[in-house]
């Protein structure tokens, strides 16, 4: 049985990622999780200086999902190479870096310094609902998010996964509009923007007021746009959103992902990516399917 | 690090020990082994619709038999689902989560405050030393006071006055002219805020347990931090994690 697969050079042992902002640089969930086993590990976005993050209430549940409001708090690029960089390659798992910014300034400098880092790939965060300046500012319309993305292509010796948003209108245009650009592979979905009210309060949940939805409920949403995306583009597509099952992550893959995600489920389950992993390797074998690349983009049309 | 586990604990007993007030025991063999007094479990609940673990502190650890008690109030759909469980169940939780209260040898005030008493009655019952238990309560439903007995001496102030002092907890330590070299404290943010204070006047050290809206309640999503005096030696901002360096905090620390 074959479980591995490329994308933009670079193969993955099986196509099981963890999604940034879920997993930190690994190592809290290393207690739980052999990361051996992942195809890869995405980290938390990173910046070129330390980030203080929001206020809290930075977290509130909903109805089969849960919304965020982290504002990529992180230490900084210098403590991600120092302490983070180190530790993941201590495992025979491939290594993304998500990297955020407020201007191009800041993450074409963050994307420098990682160019002599053990690092397989980038993942360009241009799709953060929950800080005011730079992140989804760059992913709302094609012409910034293709300049972005022009401009870390030029600096980078990394492939470019470029982070879409689904807070868009038309999200095969975003993925053109990047493709033409020079990215390498997009990632989507990243979470949908929401807002959770306390009506015994009157209050916003949030400090934020609005946060990232994420987790189940928007797994359709994901499937969707994957599917829109890959009809759209030939570089291949990162699939995320709500995978919280074997299930949810062969729909995305059928969709036309090559490589998916996991993000919320690890808070459900801690070791839901290993999960998830030994419940496709039960379903190729009994449904006799000896490679799993057959799966890709395969649903009918 | 000291290790977390992902655990199927079985239900050995649960009663309602007040009005909407739980008392849990479960079997969970590797966290009861780990645990320590003011640390807590994440309890993952059954309903697919509600993905986020449920902090819960930890309010005894039985060492011989392999079991964690939980006393808990019912305060939204997680913990009713959790109150509906009965003996033999399972109960599928993480932990021992976050650091817990130093123990010192000091002249100590225990101090909680409604549903923030359970995790000190672990710690009376490992605190070999003088110490005295300062419990707020809103009215005469006064959960867990007699069992504290058994460890030191215990005073009970209520919002109502039906029990006890009326008032809160620093009402009684000045009605009463108690003293103590240290705090050990959990309960509303209000309380803790106060008690931060009296310790500042006092010269005394103080240790609060804080809480906080968790997601993975592992250190990795950095949802439940708060703000700092120093920068965070993980974080490198004025921010700390209350789920690993935390919950536990020497007062002046934090800014609360």
């Amino acid at each position: 049985m074959n479980t591995k697969v490329t994308a933009a050079g670079v193969t993955f042992k099986n196509p099981i990622l963890t999604a940034s902002g879920t997993f930190g640089a690994g190592e809290e969930y290393s207690q739980f999780v052999d990361l051996n086993r992942l195809g890869g590990v995405i980290t938390k976005g990173v910046s070129n200086v330390p980030w203080e993050g929001n206020p809290t209430p930075r977290i509130a549940e909903v109805y089969g999902g849960m919304l965020n409001a982290i504002g990529l708090q992180n230490p900084g690029v210098d403590v991600l190479i120092k302490r983070d960089l180190p530790f993941l390659k201590k495992y025979d798992t491939k290594v993304i870096v998500n990297v955020c910014g407020k201007s191009v300034y800041d993450y074409l400098e963050v994307v420098e310094k990682l160019n002599d880092q053990p690092v397989d790939l980038l993942e360009i965060n241009i799709s953060c609902p929950n800080v005011k300046q730079g992140g989804i500012a760059f992913g709302q319309a094609p012409n910034m998010a293709a300049h972005i993305t022009q401009e870390i292509r030029k600096k980078s010796n990394k492939p470019v996964i470029i982070k879409l948003s689904p807070n868009v209108t038309n999200i095969a245009e975003m993925a053109k509009a990047v493709e033409a650009a020079g990215a390498d592979v997009i990632s989507l979905i990243n979470t949908l923007t929401g807002m959770k009210i306390d009506v015994k309060k009157r209050r916003f949940v949030l400090a934020n007021k609005t946060g990232g939805l994420s987790g189940p409920a928007v797994h359709p949403i994901a499937v969707r746009m994957v599917y829109e995306a890959a009809q759209a583009v030939k570089i291949p597509i990162i699939g995320m959103g709500g995978v919280m099952s074997a299930e949810d992550a062969l729909e995305l893959m059928l969709a036309g992902a090559s490589v998916v995600a996991v993000g919320t489920a690890n808070f459900t389950n801690p070791t839901a990516t290993i999960d998830i992993m030994n419940d496709i390797r039960q379903f190729m074998l009994t449904e006799g399917i000896q490679d799993i690349n057959e799966l890709i983009g395969a649903v009918h049309q | 690090m000291a290790h977390k586990y992902k655990e199927e604990a079985v239900i050995i007993h649960q009663e309602e020990i007040c009005p909407g007030v739980y008392s849990m025991w479960m079997h969970a063999d590797k966290i009861a082994l780990e645990a320590k007094a003011g640390q807590f479990i994440g309890i993952y609940c059954q309903d697919g619709s509600r993905l986020l673990p449920r902090p819960v502190s930890i309010c005894e650890i039985d060492k011989d038999d392999l079991a964690v008690r939980i006393v808990y109030r019912v305060a939204g759909k997680g913990t009713d689902e959790f109150s509906h469980m009965r003996t033999g169940m399972p109960l599928n939780i993480i932990g021992p989560l976050g650091n817990g209260y130093p123990q010192k040898s000091k002249k100590a005030f225990l101090i909680g405050g409604g549903i923030g008493i359970p995790p000190l009655l672990q710690l009376a019952k490992d605190l070999d030393c003088d110490k005295q238990m300062i419990l707020g309560y809103q009215n005469s439903d006064t959960f867990l006071s007699s069992e504290f007995s058994e460890y030191g001496s215990v005073f009970v102030a209520t919002e109502d006055g039906s029990v006890g002092t009326k008032g809160n907890v620093l009402d009684v330590i000045k009605k009463q002219e108690l003293t103590a070299d240290i705090i050990y404290a959990c309960g509303p943010l209000p309380m803790l805020k106060a008690l931060k204070t009296y310790a500042l006047e006092q010269g005394i050290e103080c240790w609060i347990s804080l809480e906080e809206r968790m997601a993975c309640g592992v250190g990795a999503c950095l949802g439940c931090v708060c703000r700092s005096v120093h920068k965070d030696e993980h974080t490198h901002v004025n921010n700390k994690r209350i789920c690993t360096e935390g919950p536990v905090f020497v007062a002046e620390e934090v800014d609360i």
